[in-house]
């Protein structure tokens, strides 16, 4: 599939095994509409870099350059990093000496409890997949519909058995209670999805590996697993973005030291009484997207490649 | 074709000697769940809660090793392979779930200490709407209408837009990188960051329509503005995750079926429908059915964006406003279960027309 590799076509301008080509016309079109589409997220980004006099100016200034002139001065900001260092650092309350925010550890915190609960998700929720998909228990679906009611309840009210439950067991505002309870929490999803994927596949091959000798064992890991890695990819990413931006569960179960950015940004913007502060509040935005943008955009190809390239379709 | 059962591999049982239920064996999960019994009551009898917790959670785990060892030995893989996600479920998810439905049945308030059983009282409480600060039905009502918006707004733009990449282009995936963003924003900050640009006074929104009709412009100050203003920002947060699992189907139709279809000078429409949509259909019924239930859930744009004003207030917000401000544990898990059962039977019809569907085809 892949033969030399120019920088042209790592920039994009490749014809990789798609559905069908388009050109540059599809690209001017998809283009408007993206940047329509991502025009919330980039004011967003812009009010990071604005006091809060401009934030909250009127007219709204938008643009961080006048384009030498061709801009009134109305709708122009001067752009400032002030945000971005009081996000780790600040003063609390006026007049007083800048102190730390403990933002780095909660961004730790949020990378090490999304990523290790996720990945958990997913090898206990692809073997489980793979069990419903190929062998089929008694009552299978009855297994597979309690699953997805266990993501039916708004969190609020599982939320009081599992507080009493973490308290008497010690595990409040420990890293393994967190990670346990986010890893059951994206079980349900991981199991359909990647159930999904499995029947997909076409069970010829499966069956011709396991008549040339193959053990189960063999067949799940050099023949199923393979197929699949788009749809692990994809739900991966939607794990993560769903851990990652968690709130109810984060703000009742963690502690002071395994505080997540999400309650934390919540605690920052509620707190002083002087109304929301967008600039800061856009910075840390801006920065705990970062990561998932990151994650999300490397393994796009994953998600996206044509996953049953040289097998047998059923 | 999600939901058809593949029955090419029955499970081959090794004949294993028949065997007493008194019999000392890792397989033997009978004795297993006995003795787990035993000590799990005497140890909530006699010992404290923090260390009791442990001794049932060791024996939970004797007796799911047992049950593994069981299903190992007789190859019994399904059960093998499908445990350890049981067992995660649960401890987390189901048997909360069961608690709360017993405080369903009490008068519990997380403020006091005192319980006491009513039976269906609380439901009829809830379902009479006997609550301050809300009627049940009403909530529900506004929750279908919220449910239907912004899943058909979803399915749509999210639909629409998987068809759009669906090609390969130049620039494609850091185009397709822009339109995924909006789902991986935090809800909070994306809420608070809509009211900012639905601001009366400072709001890009408000700025805009201001200059075009010159008259003030508040976009929450009515139910239709409210909840256009809700919807909104909901389907434009989640419809890049409808996008996606349409555009994993749409990229998994092998590439000779619409070839052949080019040689049979096949209209574009039926190509749709006879090639791409039998590929796709399943991950559409996932992404429905995922939708709609998030939908049914949806509580905290609704709290940011107006507090339940304007005649917004879902049942689930409603359910936060009985459970958590009012401190009414067990009415709010007897909303919570009727929530449950309605989502249950939606649920239902969806996997009854998948199924059918996949049937036929």
């Amino acid at each position: 599939m892949a033969t030399s590799t120019t920088i042209w076509e790592k920039l994009g301008f490749r014809k990789a095994s798609g559905v069908s080509e388009a050109g540059w016309g599809q690209t001017l079109f998809a283009g408007i509409i993206s940047f329509v589409y991502f025009l919330p997220v980039l004011l967003i980004i812009i009010t990071s870099f604005k006091l809060q006099n401009e934030a909250l100016a009127v007219p709204p200034k938008v643009f961080p350059t006048s384009l030498f002139g061709l801009i009134p001065d109305d709708y122009v900001f001067s752009p400032t990093l002030e945000n971005y260092a009081s996000v780790f650092s600040r003063a609390m309350a006026a007049g007083a000496a800048a102190q730390d925010t403990g933002f780095d550890r909660y961004f730790f915190n949020s990378i090490v409890i999304a990523s290790v609960s996720v990945f958990l998700a997913l090898v206990i929720g692809t073997l489980a997949a793979f069990g419903f998909s190929r062998y089929p228990l008694k009552g299978n679906d009855t297994y597979l519909f309690v699953i997805l009611t266990t993501r039916m309840l708004p969190a609020i009210v599982v939320i009081i058995p599992i507080i009493l439950m973490f308290r008497v067991a010690g595990l409040s505002g420990s890293y393994l209670g967190i990670i346990m309870l986010y890893t059951a929490f994206n079980l349900p999803f991981t199991i359909w999805m990647m159930k999904s994927f499995f029947d997909e596949l076409a069970l010829d091959v499966e069956d011709a590996a396991r008549i040339d000798g193959s053990s189960d064992v063999r067949v799940f890991f050099k023949i199923a697993l393979p197929q699949v890695v788009a749809g692990l990819a994809a739900t991966f990413v939607f794990g993560l973005i769903l851990t990652w931006n968690e709130f109810l569960f984060a703000l009742l179960l963690t502690g002071v030291d395994t505080r997540t950015v999400p309650v934390a940004m919540n605690q920052a913007v509620a707190g002083g009484g002087i109304g929301v502060l967008w600039g800061l509040l856009a910075a840390i935005e801006t920065l705990f997207l970062i990561p998932v943008f990151l994650v999300t955009f490397f393994l796009q190809n994953h998600l996206l490649r044509g996953v049953t390239f040289g097998t047998v379709k059923r | 074709m999600t939901s058809t059962a593949v029955q090419t591999h029955a499970p081959v049982f090794k004949t294993v000697a028949p065997r007493n239920w008194k019999t000392l064996a890792p397989d033997n999960w009978k004795l297993a769940i006995a003795v787990g019994l035993g000590v799990s009551v005497i140890a909530c009898i006699a010992l404290p809660a923090a260390i009791s917790f442990w001794i049932v959670a060791a024996m939970v785990a004797m007796v799911a090793g047992a049950f593994s060892v069981n299903a190992y030995r007789r190859h019994y893989y399904g059960g093998l392979l499908v445990s350890p996600a049981i067992a995660v479920l649960f401890v987390m998810n189901i048997f909360p779930l069961l608690w709360s439905l017993g405080l369903s049945f009490f008068a519990y308030q997380s403020s006091q200490q005192t319980i006491r059983f009513v039976g269906l009282g609380n439901y009829i409480k809830v379902l009479t709407s006997e609550l301050a600060g809300g009627d049940v039905w009403h909530a529900l009502n506004n929750t279908a209408l919220f449910v239907v918006l912004t899943v058909v707004a979803q399915m749509t733009v999210g639909f629409l837009l998987a068809m759009l990449f669906a090609k390969q282009f130049p620039l494609r995936r850091y185009l397709l990188i822009l339109v995924l963003t909006p789902m991986m924003l935090s809800v909070v900050a994306a809420g608070v960051f809509f009211s900012y640009y639905y601001d009366p006074t400072f709001g890009l929104l408000s700025y805009f329509m201001r200059v075009v009709s010159g008259n003030q412009f508040i976009l929450m100050d009515n139910k239709v503005g409210a909840v256009a203003g809700i919807v909104f920002a909901d389907a434009w947060m989640w419809s890049p995750f409808v996008m996606l699992l349409v555009l994993a189907g749409l990229v998994s139709v092998p590439k000779y079926l619409y070839e052949a279809a080019a040689i049979d000078r096949v209209s574009s429409w039926r190509r749709f429908w006879t090639i791409t949509f039998p590929y796709i259909r399943g991950l559409l019924m996932l992404a429905l059915l995922f939708r709609t239930i998030e939908a049914f859930k949806m509580a905290d744009l609704v709290y940011i964006l107006t507090r339940g004003g304007n005649d917004t207030l879902t049942i689930s917000y409603h359910l936060i406003r009985i459970a958590n401000e009012q401190n009414k544990t067990s009415e709010g898990a007897a909303i919570s279960y009727v929530m449950l059962f309605i989502v249950i039977v939606l649920t239902n019809l969806y996997l009854y027309i998948a199924n059918r569907r996949s049937g036929e085809g």
